[in-house]
């Protein structure tokens, strides 16, 4: 069983959602990530999402626009994400590794070499927001061929032959973006995100996370009443660029939000 | 040829793709709003009466037929081919991009959409969106990057005057390219009731072909212009290349007719060597950036780099995949020309045939101009004269070091 499948079977067990944080790796400088990837797991956090720095990433709001930003100000690569990771699993090799970020990086250095390396370093799955599985005749299995899951997004616009058709790409999750909006949003439905979820479950059996717009305990909660699991970004990246040079204090407010949100999450 | 073989002309295939480029490499949410699109824009083009408002505004509100100019004292000086210029300069707002814009907002009116966003570089695919928001009275936004916002002050003002909202991308690099990333994240939260008028022919499926079709009647009127004038098909066109959408507009009618040689002119900027120009196809590689697979502008990581070309129309890191399937199909040329060229090509049209060229259109001027002296004097080079100049006052002038 991969690391992440076996993660959700766990958590199903205890009756319990999955925690993931999302940081860009990189931000605001290389030297904080590892010691930002063992304090979110400290704090509760089952998966870490891993961003990969992009100069165009379209999908996001201003807060990891900026955080993307300012790691390409240090030339962060995706081949340092790898070797962040690689770092990462020398005493973590229990959390689960998603590098999330947009397709170019892993086109130049070529699919299969990517999933050579990620997996060799450890990663669990990648989610490109730019690639829908139609484009993914390539890519897919050639990330699947070195056991990395290839994780898609579900969106509010997806209907029923899109659903059914992007769950049977995926393995690992899928990643329903809660809202019509970029990350960080702040137009968020409970009660929409609640019925699509329902029409997602009737499609797969694969566990939905859930993210985009998710600010604090409270709606992690909320969602977690739903989803197998929530997903926070925005929510903790804007604590990094509120203490640029002070990155123990960033990381100790990070560990303060995700802490709550865990708590939340297993109180309800 | 067999019998069977695809036309060039057949493409892109029903996901979009010219052979290995184009394509739709967007987020989920956008999926189901682009399918909406080119289901809508496959039934309207085949509607009859779609075409007729189409033509009749084309007509009367662009002014087309643009003529076609034989450019008697140039072509005479350089003493070689004769050249022959494409007035889209001539067009309502200026430039050819007018002929995309009064097609895709009739498009948003069939189906619905209240509001109209657009994304502009120089500032012409913003004033022509901004123009047909007005007329139609839609409500428009157009995202323009800080520094372009700085250097085309005039067409900022235009675009406020016609009752659009211009927002100043202050991300990324502020040019052309985080304007289009701002207009997509416009999108992906409005998606409802905004249509997105993108102004190249880049971008996902549908809009590489949509745009082309929609400015293919550059093309098709110039096919039937240089026959009635020349008695045949010219010898080559000539059009600058930033997305691509005058040069394609031009090449598209002409694909099949195997004799006419094509040449597309990217901005060189201060050369090629030196790197800080907008060049993909002469010295980019191809990756995937703003929903479709292109040549790109890219450092060894896969990082979109910053362009340079003096014209802000062409200062842009990508280029339309049908440019691209057309380069390695070996059906088309591409060619670079310096700021310095595209600038001596400005004066020289200016002051033999009063036309003051766009610093864009002067890119393609400079390379006829570099052409012509090479080819037979019965032999003809047709240039798109894609826009007209008066935007550009401020640039040449400051280049002269003039403040207007």
């Amino acid at each position: 069983m991969s690391r992440i499948a076996g993660v959700f079977s766990a958590l199903r067990e205890q009756g319990r959602q999955a925690l993931i944080p999302f940081v860009t790796a990189g931000d605001p400088e290389p030297s904080v990530t590892l010691p930002l990837m063992h304090a979110l797991v400290e704090a509760g956090a089952d998966i870490i999402e891993l961003g990969v720095p992009f100069s165009d990433p379209m999908a996001d709001g201003p807060v990891i626009q900026r955080a993307s930003e300012r790691a390409l100000a240090h030339h962060v690569s995706l081949h340092d994400v790898i070797g962040m990771v690689r770092d990462f699993r020398r005493t973590n090799e229990h959390t689960p590794v998603v590098l999330m970020g947009y397709l170019n990086p892993l086109e130049v250095m070529g699919y299969a070499a990517f999933a050579e390396q990620a997996a060799a370093a450890g990663v669990d799955g990648v989610l490109t927001v730019d690639i829908p599985p139609e484009e993914g005749e390539v890519f897919v299995p050639a990330m699947k061929a070195w056991g990395i899951d290839p994780i898609f997004l579900l969106a509010p616009t997806s209907n029923r032959a899109r659903i059914e058709r992007i769950t049977a790409a995926a393995s690992g999750f899928v990643y329903y973006v809660s809202l019509k909006g970029v990350t960080g949003a702040a137009n968020l439905s409970l009660d929409n995100v609640r019925q699509k979820l329902a029409e997602i479950r009737s499609c797969t059996d694969l566990p939905v996370g859930v993210g985009f717009g998710i600010k604090d305990a409270q709606t992690a909660a909320a969602m977690a009443g739903f989803a197998d699991a929530v997903v926070v970004g925005s929510a903790l990246v804007s604590r990094i660029e509120a203490n640029i040079g002070q990155p123990t204090t960033a990381i100790a407010q990070i560990k303060g939000v995700l802490e709550e949100m865990r708590a939340a999450m297993d109180a309800g | 040829m067999q019998k069977n073989e695809m036309r060039l002309t057949d493409l892109p295939d029903e996901h979009g793709h010219f052979g290995p480029y184009g394509g739709i490499f967007v987020a989920e949410t956008l999926m189901e709003p682009l399918d909406e699109l080119r289901v809508a824009y496959e039934k309207y083009l085949q509607d009859p009466a779609f075409i007729a408002e189409l033509d009749a505004d084309l007509q009367h509100y662009v002014g087309r037929p643009s003529p076609i100019y034989h450019a008697e004292r140039l072509s005479r000086e350089l003493g070689g081919a004769q050249i022959y210029l494409k007035r889209e300069d001539l067009n309502h707002t200026g430039a050819h991009k007018i002929n995309n814009t009064v097609g895709q907002a009739l498009l948003a009116k069939r189906m619905g959409k209240t509001r109209i966003i657009a994304e502009t570089g120089a500032g012409q695919h913003g004033v022509a969106s901004a123009t047909v928001a007005a007329r139609l009275g839609l409500e428009c936004v157009v995202y323009m990057g800080e520094v372009d916002v700085a250097r085309q002050e005039a067409n900022v003002y235009r675009m406020r005057l016609l009752g659009a909202e211009v927002r100043s991308v202050s991300s990324g690099s502020k040019t052309l390219k985080d304007a289009l990333n701002e207009a997509m994240r416009d999108w992906v939260t409005n998606v409802d009731n905004t249509f997105y008028i993108i102004g190249t022919v880049a971008g996902p499926h549908p809009y590489p072909a949509m745009v082309r079709d929609f400015q293919a009647v550059i093309g098709r009127e110039a096919r039937a212009q240089m026959l009635d004038m020349t008695g045949r098909l010219p010898d080559a066109l000539v059009a600058c290349v930033g997305g691509g959408s005058n040069a394609i507009g031009l090449f598209f009618p002409f694909l099949d007719d195997a004799d006419v040689v094509l040449y597309g002119v990217e901005a060189a900027g201060d050369g090629l060597a030196t790197g800080h120009h907008a060049a993909p196809l002469c010295a980019g590689r191809p990756g995937v950036l703003h929903g479709n697979r292109t040549y790109l502008m890219e450092d060894k990581d896969g990082q979109i780099i910053e362009t340079h070309s003096i014209s802000a129309g062409l200062d842009y890191p990508g280029v339309g995949p049908e440019h691209a399937w057309l380069k390695d199909a070996g059906r088309a040329n591409y060619v670079a020309v310096t700021d310095d060229e595209a600038l001596q090509a400005f004066h020289r049209l200016t002051r033999t045939e009063g036309i003051i060229p766009a610093l864009e259109s002067s890119h393609a001027i400079a390379q006829a101009m570099k052409m012509a002296p090479q080819m037979d004097k019965d032999k003809t080079l047709l240039v798109n004269l894609s826009g007209r100049g008066d935007k550009d006052m401020h640039t040449v002038a400051a280049r002269e070091g003039l403040k207007l």
